[in-house]
């Protein structure tokens, strides 16, 4: 991994498992009124983490190719209101979530601008 | 990105729920349907729909159901359909339950709307990337 990649690395896992949580939040609401569904979500903390070792490992194996990013593993959201019918989505929970992620996301997205630009100042002179 | 075909399944199970509290609520006092028995209540069943991978979850209607409640009667002895007791079956319509569930379908279908719109803008701000 170059100096470039490295830099740009943090970022890149990030925003991906940013897009991957918005999925499964917009699961969650999307299935805010189906019988028996359980809300779910993964601890994006211990995701990020995973995601970032990963290519060093390889790194530090030889391998050339790129490994595939590792799933973070998903978990059911506990609960505090439950529902009859055992439906888990409380939709306040995950509209302020949805609503988190949305503004990491972006972020996310400015930071990585900001480091091109930072490193097409410096090529440029 | 598979927001929007989560999001879009939604609104499509949320809009046919929608459409059953349309036709329960317009055949609230239908004494007689096409079979000649008054009209029974329907209802749909949403079920996940796997959409590739267990953090995709889409929805899907598998089923609308006739409401298995007992039918309403009413007291007309001079109504065409009364029996010879003098009463009418009418349709176990709750005009108070529909419309809740009309409230509640409208919300979530505005809250998958939510979604996609931000999905969208967030698509939008990935394409800006190194501008």
């Amino acid at each position: 991994m170059n100096k470039l990649d490295e830099l740009l690395n943090y970022n890149h896992q990030a925003l991906n498992l940013r897009s991957q949580r918005q999925q499964v939040l917009a699961s969650n609401i999307a299935n805010a009124d189906t019988p028996g569904y359980k809300a779910r979500d993964f601890d994006f903390q211990s995701a990020l983490a995973n995601a970032i070792a990963q290519p060093a490992a390889a790194q530090a194996s030889g391998g050339a190719a790129p490994a595939p990013a590792p799933q973070p593993e998903l978990l059911y959201r506990s609960v505090l209101q439950p529902s009859v019918d055992g439906n888990t989505v409380d939709m306040d929970v995950e509209r302020a979530q949805f609503a988190e992620n949305t503004l990491h996301y972006e972020s996310n997205i400015t930071m990585l601008t900001h480091h091109i630009r930072m490193m097409l100042a410096a090529i440029r002179g | 990105m598979k927001i929007f075909d989560i999001a879009a399944s939604a609104m499509t199970a949320q809009s046919q729920r929608l459409n059953v509290v349309a036709s329960n609520l317009a055949n609230a006092d239908s004494a007689s349907g096409p079979d000649g028995k008054a009209y029974r209540a329907k209802q749909v069943v949403f079920s996940t729909q796997n959409m590739g991978g267990p953090e995709n979850a889409g929805v899907r209607v598998t089923g609308v159901i006739e409401d298995p409640s007992p039918m309403k009667r009413q007291f007309e002895p001079n109504h065409p359909m009364a029996d010879a007791s003098g009463y009418v079956t009418m349709p176990n319509v709750s005009v108070v339950e529909e419309m809740v569930n009309m409230i509640s379908a409208s919300r979530s279908y505005q809250n998958n709307v939510e979604a996609m719109n931000t999905a969208k803008t967030l698509l939008a701000k990935t394409l800006t990337i190194g501008q």
